[in-house]
């Protein structure tokens, strides 16, 4: 554990840090409560009561930003945050900057709430908000480049901690890709058309879904990886210098994977096969980061037994090495043709989002979130053991049933009689589908409940009078 | 130049690098300054407390 030395907090700038950790909580709870309920409607379609804003077809790009960029994204602020002042020695850039970044933030968040149910999109995927709150984006987005990258700059220590250069990767990446992806013909307010048509759209899009995976989901999540797991398993990384070559293999290998969303379409078949290698090769320093991660721990396996803060960390490393190593397995174009279109890749994503993305924030508020509070823990480790376990079932649930579901509509849709016509129509495959639907279901509600507990130990922890929780005995 | 000379090139350029980028890392000079910044994560409690050494 980190401060059982003294309290922290007089050298740092905590305000920002801790309302994004607070925040990132709450939005966890929302975006995947609507993620239970869509999951839901896909069982009991009547749960959309003939509402049209609580219709399937506009809660889904609502969990989706929900969860990534109000959940995920406010812990990557949190966590940058966090990490840039303390590896850096020095506080934070322009704190009025970075109070802008919240609120500004905060308000994108709400207006992503607003219009979306109300079906206004410009229907990409991921990126649906309309340009007006594009723009918004943008200038929070540039806000926090400033803050973060000023802080590097005005730094005390020598070196640049391998964290930072992560999370500065996500940063400016996931600007190009947001204004790229983002151009856009408006025609009224609310209503736009994308500035590219057919194949090259469809590759726009493409390229900046999957490298909103690989530098938002993944390089940003990655940064916090190499902070807190060895600061949670006092240990310095197992290798920095596989870190390095990590960050390089990494950021130059995944901008060249998006064309493995597109395979069998319209799009050059050059370019599908191009991006079925990148992926392929992707799968090297996906490992070689993840292996950098968990053998941090070698010589201290034994904490793994008593604390479930690290244990939340160690695990998510785990999915994360069975989603890269999932996701290059999908890209193969022929294995891509049984899984496209089915549960199998929704599955896949959910065991990124839920098992690493999710996990590997979770563990590192459990551990922020006292850190910052002037604590040494969390009000009861007791329930982060149990949140743990809830997370961990809910996520197997999820992502086994989606398996079988998923390979099981592949099979149907593409079996064919001796005379050429489809076996199965579209609806046998829905209704066989059910039963999958309702362990997803309920992989959701595990997962949800877990995230309500966290909500309890929280306010707990906030509220409770300092250091009146110190740090465990070292063991 | 035709265009496949020029994705010749551009792989091997590309390669290099990458070996580069590894000899770089994995250079025996820079041992004790990556040792250091490893470290990093330790040496941010407060600067005035740098020498509590509790996690080395």
């Amino acid at each position: 554990m980190m401060n059982h030395s003294q309290p922290q907090g007089a050298d740092y700038n905590y305000t920002v840090v801790r309302q994004f950790a607070l925040t990132t909580v709450l939005w966890g709870i929302i975006g995947m409560t609507v993620g239970v309920l869509i999951a839901a409607q896909l069982i009991w379609p009547q749960l959309n009561f003939e509402t049209p804003w609580l219709t399937y077809s506009r809660l889904r790009p609502l969990h989706t930003n929900a969860v990534i960029f109000a959940f995920g994204t406010s812990a990557l602020f949190a966590t940058s945050y966090y990490i840039v002042q303390r590896t850096c020695q020095t506080r934070l850039f322009a704190p009025k900057l970075a109070a802008f970044t919240f609120w500004g933030w905060q308000a994108i968040i709400l207006s992503a709430v607003v219009t979306l149910p109300l079906g206004i999109t410009s229907g990409k995927e991921y990126a649906e908000l309309e340009w007006p709150i594009d723009i918004a984006i943008t200038i929070v987005w540039v806000a926090y480049a400033v803050v973060f990258f000023g802080t590097i700059i005005k730094r005390t220590t020598s070196h640049i901690y391998v964290a930072n250069w992560f999370f500065g990767a996500f940063i400016i990446t996931v600007a190009v890709l947001h204004i790229v992806n983002s151009m856009s013909v408006p025609i009224s307010l609310w209503k736009s058309y994308s500035l590219y048509a057919g194949a090259v759209d469809a590759m726009v899009q493409w390229w900046y879904g999957h490298n909103a995976v690989g530098f938002l989901l993944t390089a940003g999540f990655l940064g916090m990886m190499y902070y807190f797991v060895p600061k949670q398993a006092g240990r310095p990384v197992y290798s920095y210098r596989l870190s390095i070559v990590h960050f390089w293999a990494l950021i130059a290998l995944y901008i060249w994977a998006g064309p493995h969303h597109l395979h069998y379409t319209a799009l050059p078949d050059w370019t599908q096969s191009l991006g079925m290698v990148m992926s392929l090769i992707l799968f090297a320093p996906s490992w070689g980061g993840m292996i950098n991660g968990i053998m941090t721990l070698s010589g201290a396996w034994h904490k793994l037994r008593t604390d479930p803060v690290l244990r939340f960390l160690v695990v998510s490393l785990s999915f994360y090495g069975m989603s890269t190593f999932e996701g290059p397995m999908m890209a193969i174009k022929t294995v891509n043709a049984l899984s496209h279109y089915t549960d199998w890749t929704v599955g896949h994503v959910h065991s990124g989002a839920l098992g690493w993305v999710a996990m590997v924030s979770i563990g590192s508020l459990y551990h922020l979130i006292p850190a910052i509070y002037g604590h040494g823990r969390m009000y009861s480790n007791n329930l982060v053991n149990v949140h743990f376990w809830l997370a961990t079932i809910g996520t197997v649930l999820y992502i086994v049933s989606m398996w079988i579901s998923g390979v099981m509509q592949g099979l149907m849709w593409r079996a064919v009689n001796s005379d050429g016509t489809l076996t199965y129509s579209f609806v046998e495959s829905i209704e066989a589908s059910y039963p999958f639907y309702f362990v997803r279901f309920l992989g959701g509600v595990f997962f949800v409940t877990g995230m309500l507990l966290m909500a309890y130990n929280v306010i707990k922890t906030v509220k409770a009078p300092k250091e009146s929780l110190p740090a465990p005995a070292e063991a | 130049m035709d265009y496949g000379t020029v994705q010749g090139i551009i792989t091997i350029v590309v390669m290099v690098t990458f070996v580069g980028i590894f000899a770089w890392a994995y250079s025996a000079r820079r041992k004790d300054q990556f040792d250091e910044a490893a470290n990093l994560v330790f040496s941010d409690e407060q600067s005035k407390n740098k020498d509590s050494g509790e996690h080395k």
